[in-house]
Parts: C-alpha cells; structure tokens; sequence
C-alpha cells in the first residue's frame, strides 16, 4: 500500500499535493506517451497516418474497456483474473448465436455477449463477496472454469468472417468522423465509470472498501453487495468486450482473447492503480492501456526485434510501481515536513 | 491482508487442519478409484511417467509454498524456468561444459529469483505486481536470448538420466533428490525457528517485526531460493525434453499456484502444511493422467482444476458459516478462543506468542 | 539449494562467502573435463532396420490408429482427423483423435506416453517441437507402436516415416511465384509467420530467402522484414499493421500460415491499403471465400488437410502391416490416392500445393 492509497480528506495541505503528484503522474504517463509517439513518428511519418491512428485506438478499444472493469474491481482490493476467459466465451457465444441465426438483430445478439459476462461477472461476485473466498483464488479458478468451457462449446470449431452477417462484420470497423465506433464505445464506458467511481457512492464505497476493509465494515458500508457490483460490472465489459471482439476479428475460435489478463492488469498498473486498493483513477488505467498499446505497434515500425516487445513491457510494469513507490515515500516525507513546519 | 486475518481468526486452525485432511483424502480416494477404474492406472509404468510429470509442478511448489504462507507470491517462477532453459541451451551451443552450465543455470534463476525479492523487500513493492512484471520481464529475455531457435543436442547421459530410472526400474532417478528437497523444506517450514518466522510474517508482519524477526531478509531469502528451485527446473526441464526453448514451461505458474491453494494454503499468508501442497499436486497431477487414460478430454480437466480450486476455500467458509448458525441455535459455549485440537497443532504450528509479543 | 532461509540470528556474510566459494571451486573443477557440446558428436539409432519389407502385404485389419495433433482446437486437424477416420474405418481398425488443448511440446509427451501404454498400434502425430518428444517416441516404439509424423516432423531416428504435405522448397517456391506474379516482379515484399519457433514456416522462409537471393527473376523483389503473428488471429492483425506502417513501399504480404493470411486479409479489407498491396500465403478456401470475392486477395495455396490425414493413415497401415518400413525406395498404395514411394530419411511426400483463386475456389469445402 502506497500513500496515495490513503483518504485525501485527511490532510488539507496533504490532500492538495497529493492531488498534484497525482496529476504529475498521469502527466509523467502522457509525456512517456507524447516521447514515444514522436521519436516512433520522426523515424517513420506513416506512424502518424490517419490509418496508423485508427488501428491504434481500435486496438486500445478492447484492452480500455476490460481495464474500466478491472480498475473497479482493483479499487476495492481485489482482481480479475478470468476477464479473458470471460471475453472468449462471450466472444464465442456472441459469433455462435448470429451464425447460426443470421436474420438476429446486431443489438440483439450484442445483448446476449453482454449477459454472458454478466453472469461470469455474478459468478465471480458471489463466490468472492459472499463466499469469502480471496479474488485472486477465484478468479484464477474460474479462468480456467471459463475457458475449459470455450472449449468444450468450441472443440476444434472456428467461426470465420463468412459465417457472420456483413452487418456486424461492418460495425467492427465502421466510423463516425473518421473515428472507430469501437473507440467511441470504449471511451463511453470510461466516462460512464469515471464518472461513478468519482461521484457516485456505491463508487466512493470501493474506494473505502480498498482502503481498509475492517473500517469500512464498522462504518456501516454494504461491503457484499459493492464488492459483487464490481464483479458484475467487470464481467460485463469483458462481455461486451467478447462482442466487439468478434464483429472486429470476425475469426473466433476457443482461444480468443487466451492471455489477455496480464494485459490487461498490466495497462491498469501501469496507470498508477494501486493492486491493493483504494487508489487510482480508471483515466490513469486508460492512459496505462493506451501506452501498451502504442508500445505494441510502434516496436515493429521502429525496427525493434519482436523478440523484445514482451521484455519491454515487462520492465515497464516494474518501472512504473517502482516510480509510484519512490514518489509515494517523497510525498511522505515532504508532507511530514510540512506538518512540522505547521507546528511551528 | 493482515487485518481481515485477525478479524477470522479464531475459527481458523480447525478449518484449515480439515481441508488438508480432506486433500489427502481426496487424493488417496482418487488413486484408489483411478486405479480400480482405469486401466493401465495402477501400473509401475504408468507411475513412472506420472512422477516424471509431476516433477516439475512439486518442485515449484515447494518454495512457492513458503512464499504463499509468508504472505507473498511469486508468479515469475514458470518465466524463470524459461529463462534459464534459454540460458542453458545457450551456453550449451557455445561449448560449455554440462557441469559448468547446470550451476551456472542454477546461481542464474537465483539471481532472479533476488531481483524479485529486491523489488519487494528493498523497495516494498507488492508482490503480486512485481512478479507479474518480471513473468513479462524474464520471458521476454528467454526470446530475446534464443528467439526462434531451439537448442536441442543435449548430452544423451544426461538426458537419458532425466528420463531414467534407478537401476532400470520404474522409480525414476529423479526421485532421491526430490525427495530430499521436500524433506527439507517440510522441516524448513514446519520445524525450524525459520519457519516458524515464515507463518509469523504471514499472519502479521508488522507484528512479526516486532517481535524481532528479520521479515524482510527472509522474504528476501525465499525469493532467491524460489529462484534457485526454478533455475534447477529449468535444468531438469531442459534435460527431460532435450529441449531448450524459450516457451519452455509457459504458463506453468497457474498449475503451482492452483496446487499451492488447493493443498490448503491461504492465500492471505500464514497458513498452509507442505503435505498439504504435496497432495494438491499430487491430485491435480493424477486426475490429469486418470482422465487422460480413461480418453477424458482436455477440456473436462480445465474445468475440473478450476472448480476445484474454488471449492477448496469455498467448502470450508460454507461449512465454517453452517456451522457457526448451529451453534448459534443450540446453547453450547461460545467457539471462538476454543482450542485448536491436537491435530491442527501438528499440522498449523502458527505462532501465537509471537503474535501476542507483536501487538503494540 | 537445498539451503533454507538462514536463521536470521547468525550474521549472513560469511554463509555467503563460503557459498560463493563453494561455487567457485565447483566451477573451476567443473571446468576441466567436462561434458560439452563437442564431446557429443556421435550420434546413433539409423532407423531401425531390422525388418523386411513386404510389398505385396495386404493391410492388416484391426489396428488400433490415434491421431495426436498439435492441438485439439484446431480446424486444420479436424480436416485431417476426418480423412484419417474415413481410411481406419475402411481397414476395419479402431480409431481415436486425442491431445492437448496447448499446442506445446511438454503436454503432447503426456499424450504420447498414455498412447504407447494403451498399446496403440499406430500414433499419427504433429509434433510441437522436432526432438522434445524422441525419448517417449522411441520407447513407444520399443513397444511396438509405428510412429507415423505428419504435418509437423520429429528427429528422423525417433519415428518410422514422415508424411509431408508438400516439399518445402516447393512450397517457398509457389509462395515466391505466386508472389511475383501479383505484384508484376519487382518490389518490397514482408513475411507474417507463425510462431518464432514453428518448423515448418522457418523451412519454407528459408526457401525463399535462398530463391530471392539466387533466382534472377527475383532480382527486383526484396524482402524487408519477418514479423511473428503467434499463429493468434489477433497478434496477427496487429503485426500486419505494423508492418504496413513500418515499409510504406511495401508491395505484397506473403502469410504462410492459415491463421496469419486470414488475420492480414481482414485488415486488409478494413484498410485504406485494400488493393494497394498483394497478400498471398497459405490459408483454407472457406476462410478466405470472402476475401477472393471482393479482391482482397488474388490468389493463395494450400494443400488438403483432409488428404493429408488420409494418406498419413495409409502410411501408418503400411507400416505395422509390414508393407513398408520406412526405407527409401518403398512402395505402398493409399487408396484412391493412389501409389506412392518413400523417399530419402522415410518421407512420403502428398503432392504440389493446390492453388486456389477466384475460378476454382468455391469447388472445395475444408
């Protein structure tokens, strides 16, 4: 637990420093961003295209999506491990039910992905808010719970573009202002759970619950019912997120999405949510996923071996905790300053 | 961590000494049915090879163990492994001596293993974030060391030994020196000073602290031999396949830690019994032969790990609330300071005085 | 390692100390004689080749076949597990198609040895790495399992015969041809292979670098970059981009993996590079339907999976009916596929990749 995890309210001179290290951090994240946008532009302008820029945000659509999930989840100390499985199915499922009912409704068959994550999602809740059982326990079961059963629907079967309606095939790439769809629902949900998380109660309560749990417990806070809501909603998006999946790929078969958990809580650490809870903004996580996903693409155009992509983002992820964590002791020992300084 | 701890604490020695118990017994059940029911089961053959599987995910789970119970967690063992394979079929291509490469492999997954446990103790940074990084970290330098290449002309002594048996038998050489290394950690864990350390850390480390033991040198000293275990899996890897690849053992972190909680560690730290883990990989190990056997389907195993896993902290909180609701209705005493039975004294030597000491 | 977490009573630094002395001296003495790569040089195990053939054999009834694949969630085995199943059922055998749902080396060696404890007669496998499984290969063929490759190849030693789809150099050169043709002989052109460590794809890479840098009428093509799409639809797609973000100048995408031309064609088709650039490789005709009808993609090859399997099933019958065993120069016919001979290192060839483009292509279904 860092500092920041801490209630700003406690401290009026504390809270505005923390808010500007805050700040400073997502603006230490936006210049990585900015830096390695430029260089990766200065050695090849076509990074820079209108096309280069759609393919990077639509390939920041899913990995923002599942990282609002996630960052809920995270803020209330807990994890989400089955968020890819949960994608797969639903992206299994959503393809399954419109090849096989090509006249469905796109909204409609959209609906159904979305209620399988939803049920992954109250799974997770329930086995975690009321069976008591630690999240990274349960979620790492049901990964495997999840995919086995990808599998088993899936077996060796794969649905190709051909097999789904050219309708949901063209939503998958189709833009408003030159602007993918995918991306403008992405950034939706991360305003819609900006916004919760911020001002709303149930929002401010999975900040409290992260914080110290025992506390927010004595201080009458509904812990269960908070703690499935993020499951729910987490599951939700990786539901939508199956959907958008497959109306982007239009190729699924048992394994989509195999993997992309680390991904993902990569992106949400990376954007400064504390993995023990109680802090972070889901806009930090945002920043975090859209810089993985720049590092992915601008790799290959900077000429960097494939080989190296995974050690890049690894040390990365080392780096920004090590960061937050030197930050967190520097804001620590200036505040103690400060206090004294108060006393006097 | 520590706080939801001391909130559960008085019902938790007994539940605990049950799980394990019923690991155990879950896993004899499972030899016993397996055997009656599939054939080509029982046979010396078949134990060979299933000890030659389970080689792998037993020896990670040792340290993993004690880190768990510590109240840590290493994901980056399975990269570790990788990473020394990659390391070995290197050295190996460059003309080194097998006898020089296998320590050298060995100091090197130490190595990474103290990066790891710098990153934690020096720095504080939690484990879990750390070890995801380093699972990225240490895999991405496996490829960036041997890319797309395998190195695969291992010296055929060595390799046949991997594979072999004692005196041409069916108990594999490997064996002895596994044994050996469970017998030492057991001990390590459950009848030393230093393991006694280990569950104090991991009830409460503040506490532990306290009372004067060195927590962040011993985390610090797990992880370096958390990463000496990987490195000689990652010998052991590499010699059995004659293979050194830089995917060798992907993913292999979520069989440990799934074994790991499965034999009854929690994940909050400062509970768990080797033996207990020692059965979970042994369950999980033998399911997944008997399946294969009886032509179960992978699928159906995937399933079957994960509900598993659930289950074995799911039943006893059910039970533990059951329970508590009936003794509720009748007027017994009230259970929380009860005292643990003799059964889960051996099996959970948590240390109380120190906890006791611990509290400021 | 043995060593546990020191007592923290006692001061570390001399333990530490005496370790690394330890160690030093271990490796000092291991360095003096030791066993290295170059003292390994002999290798035995020719094929074993004890028996004799019989051409005029019939095939055995009865056998007990298992097809092993890289993976069980995978299309192109299906197709190849169907036409094995059709050639057991005809010979009267069992049949069984079973694996790993991981397309590694270390979960197949499970399958291989519950294969050779179930005594199964013939193992058709796709291996996931050339010498991972020989150990477990060759004690099942001690205990009398015929070890038909296909596919995918193991070390020759560790299995009977090795049905190949196609000759590799044959492969990179329709790849190059089809290529050359597309983008009219000259330009920039990129690879997207599988995985880093796939076998086959590096073979037939190899092939067309060695084609580019002798064949004259390759002159004007220049490959400028090898990208690894992990046989994952979705890294593909994104090292697609990257590729045509990297090499503006870029001509044609070759793709000699399905998962990879399917992945380039969708990005493609979503592109303002739809038509610009050739994409051409290996893909199966019901994924790539769509792409030959609006022109995304002129021309691709494969060969039939479904023939593969048939004929890898022949090829396992032959052997452990004593038809065949593995020599060069041996016959044996598959059914309606007809005769075909054993080549050198016991490698069966199917045939020429098949060419599949907007006139043929809706006469094929896998």
């Amino acid at each position: 637990m860092t500092v920041a995890g801490r209630p700003p309210e406690r401290e009026r001179g504390g809270a505005a420093l923390l808010d500007a290290v805050l700040r400073f951090r997502a603006l230490g994240l936006l210049v990585a961003l900015v830096l390695l946008v430029a260089v990766t532009w200065l050695a090849n302008s076509r990074f820079l295209s209108a096309q280069s820029i759609r393919d990077i945000l639509l390939a920041t659509a899913l990995t923002l999506l599942l990282a609002c999930g996630m960052t809920m989840v995270v803020v209330g100390r807990g994890i989400d491990l089955s968020v890819a499985s949960v994608l797969g199915l639903s992206a299994f499922g959503t393809a399954t039910v419109l090849a096989d009912h090509p006249g469905l409704p796109v909204p409609l068959a959209a609906l159904v992905g979305l209620a399988i994550g939803a049920a992954c999602g109250t799974v997770n809740g329930l086995v975690i808010a009321y069976g008591r059982v630690p999240a990274l326990v349960a979620t790492l079961g049901t990964l495997y719970v999840f995919r086995g059963l990808v599998y088993f629907l899936a077996g060796g079967s794969r649905i190709s573009a051909g097999e789904l309606p050219r309708g949901f095939l063209d939503f998958g790439t189709a833009r408003v202002l030159g602007v993918p769809w995918l991306f403008l629902i992405a950034v939706a949900v991360l305003l819609a759970v900006g916004e919760f998380l911020r001002r709303h109660r149930a929002g401010r309560d999975l900040y409290a619950i992260g914080s110290h749990e025992e506390a927010a417990r004595l201080a009458g806070l509904p812990i269960p019912s908070r703690l499935l809501l993020a499951y729910v909603v987490s599951g939700t998006l990786a539901g939508l997120g199956g959907v958008l999946y497959a109306a982007r790929y239009g190729t699924v078969d048992a394994s989509a999405g195999y993997g992309m958990e680390l991904d993902i809580v990569a992106a949400v650490v990376v954007g400064g949510v504390a993995i023990f809870g109680g802090s972070g903004s889901v806009y930090g996580a945002a920043l975090g996923a859209l810089l993985l996903t720049v590092i992915n693409n601008a790799l290959p155009v900077l000429g960097v071996d494939p080989f190296w992509q995974r050690a890049v983002v690894g040390a990365l992820i080392i780096a920004a905790i090590a960061l937050d964590r030197l930050v967190a002791l520097r804001v620590a020992a200036s505040l103690r300053g400060r206090d004294d300084a108060h006393v006097h | 961590m520590s706080t939801e701890n001391a909130a559960r604490w008085p019902r938790l020695p007994r539940r605990l000494a049950g799980w394990d118990a019923a690991v155990v017994a879950l896993t004899v059940l499972t030899l016993l049915v397996a055997s009656g029911a599939v054939d080509e089961f029982g046979t010396t053959r078949n134990a060979t090879f299933l000890i030659l599987d389970l080689a792998p995910v037993l020896l990670l789970a040792l340290p993993m163990t004690l880190i768990v119970v510590s109240g840590e967690i290493d994901l980056s063992v399975a990269s570790t492994v990788g990473l020394t394979s990659a390391l070995m079929g290197e050295l190996w291509a460059g003309g080194l001596p097998l006898e020089t490469i296998v320590p050298l492999a060995v100091l090197a997954g130490a190595v990474l293993g103290a990066f790891n446990g710098l990153l934690v103790t020096v720095l504080g940074l939690p484990s879990l974030a750390v070890t995801i990084g380093t699972l990225a970290l240490y895999r991405g330098l496996a490829y960036v060391l041997l890319g797309d290449t395998a190195v695969a002309d291992f010296a055929r002594d060595y390799t046949r030994w991997a594979n072999g048996s004692l005196g041409g038998g069916w108990v594999p050489n490997v064996v002895p020196p596994i044994l050996l290394l469970v017998v030492a950690f057991a001990l390590a864990l459950h009848a030393t000073p230093v393991g006694r350390a280990i569950f104090a850390m991991g009830a409460n480390d503040t506490a532990a602290a306290f009372a004067g033991i060195p927590v962040e040198r011993t985390k610090f000293l797990l992880y370096v031999v958390s990463g000496a275990v990987a490195g000689l899996v990652g010998v052991y890897w590499t010699l059995r396949y004659s293979t050194a690849r830089a995917d060798n053992a992907e993913g292999l972190e979520l069989t440990v830690v799934a074994a790991v909680l499965l034999g009854g560690v929690s994940i909050y730290g400062g509970r768990g019994t080797l033996l207990g883990v020692v059965a979970g990989v042994v369950l999980l190990t033998s399911l997944q032969n008997a399946l294969r056997l009886a032509k179960v389907s992978a699928d159906a195993l995937t399933v079957i790990t994960g509900t598993l896993l659930i289950l074995s902290v799911l039943l006893p909180n059910v039970s533990a609330a059951l329970g508590a609701r009936l003794r509720r209705r009748t007027p017994a005493p009230p259970p929380s300071p009860s005292p643990p039975t003799p059964a889960a004294r051996t099996a959970v030597p948590l240390p109380e005085p120190t906890r006791r000491d611990g509290r400021p | 390692m043995t060593r546990t977490p020191a007592p923290t009573t006692k001061p570390g630094r001399t333990r530490a100390r005496r370790a690394a002395l330890a160690l030093g001296l271990a490796l000092t003495l291991a360095a003096c004689g030791g066993t290295t790569r170059d003292s390994e040089e002999e290798r035995d195990d020719a094929p074993a080749g004890d028996a004799t053939a019989d051409p005029d054999a019939a095939y055995a009834t009865d056998l007990s076949v298992a097809m092993l694949p890289k993976s069980v969630n995978n299309p192109y085995f299906e197709a190849s597990s169907e036409g094995a199943e059709r050639v057991v059922d005809e010979l009267a055998g069992s049949y069984e198609y079973t694996g790993p749902s991981d397309a590694s080396a270390s979960s197949q060696l499970s399958y291989v040895n519950t294969l050779s404890q179930q005594a199964t007669d013939v193992v058709l496998l796709s291996a996931n790495d050339p010498n991972a499984l020989c150990s477990a290969l060759e004690q099942a063929r001690a205990l009398e399992t015929t070890v038909v490759t296909f596919d995918s190849d193991v070390a020759p030693e560790c299995r009977d015969v090795f049905v190949s789809q196609v000759d590799g150099a044959e492969v990179g050169g329709a790849l190059l041809e089809m290529t050359a043709e597309q983008i009219g002989g000259e330009g920039e052109i990129a690879i997207l292979s599988a995985t880093a460590n796939a076998t086959n794809q590096n073979a037939w890479i190899d092939t067309m670098e060695a084609e580019l840098a002798e064949n004259p009428d390759y002159a004007d093509i220049e490959l400028v970059a090898v990208a690894y799409g992990d046989d994952e639809d979705e890294k593909s797609f994104r090292e697609t981009q990257g590729l045509l973000a990297a090499h503006p100048d870029l001509a044609a995408i070759v793709s000699p993996t399905t998962v990879g031309i399917a992945a380039a064609a969708r990005y493609l088709q979503g592109s303002e590079y739809r038509g610009e650039v050739a994409l051409t490789g290996l893909g199966t005709p019901n994924q790539m339907r769509e792409f030959v009808a609006d022109g995304t993609v002129t021309e691709f090859a494969l060969w039939d999976p479904t023939a593969l399997g048939e004929l890898a099933a022949y090829a396992g019958a032959a052997v452990a009916s004593g038809i065949i065993t593995g020599a060069e120069g041996e016959t044996f016919t598959a059914g309606e596929l007809g005769e075909y001979t054993v080549g050198p290192d016991g490698v069966v060839t199917l045939g020429p990749p098949t060419r599949f483009n907007a006139d043929n292509i809706d006469d094929y279904d896998f």
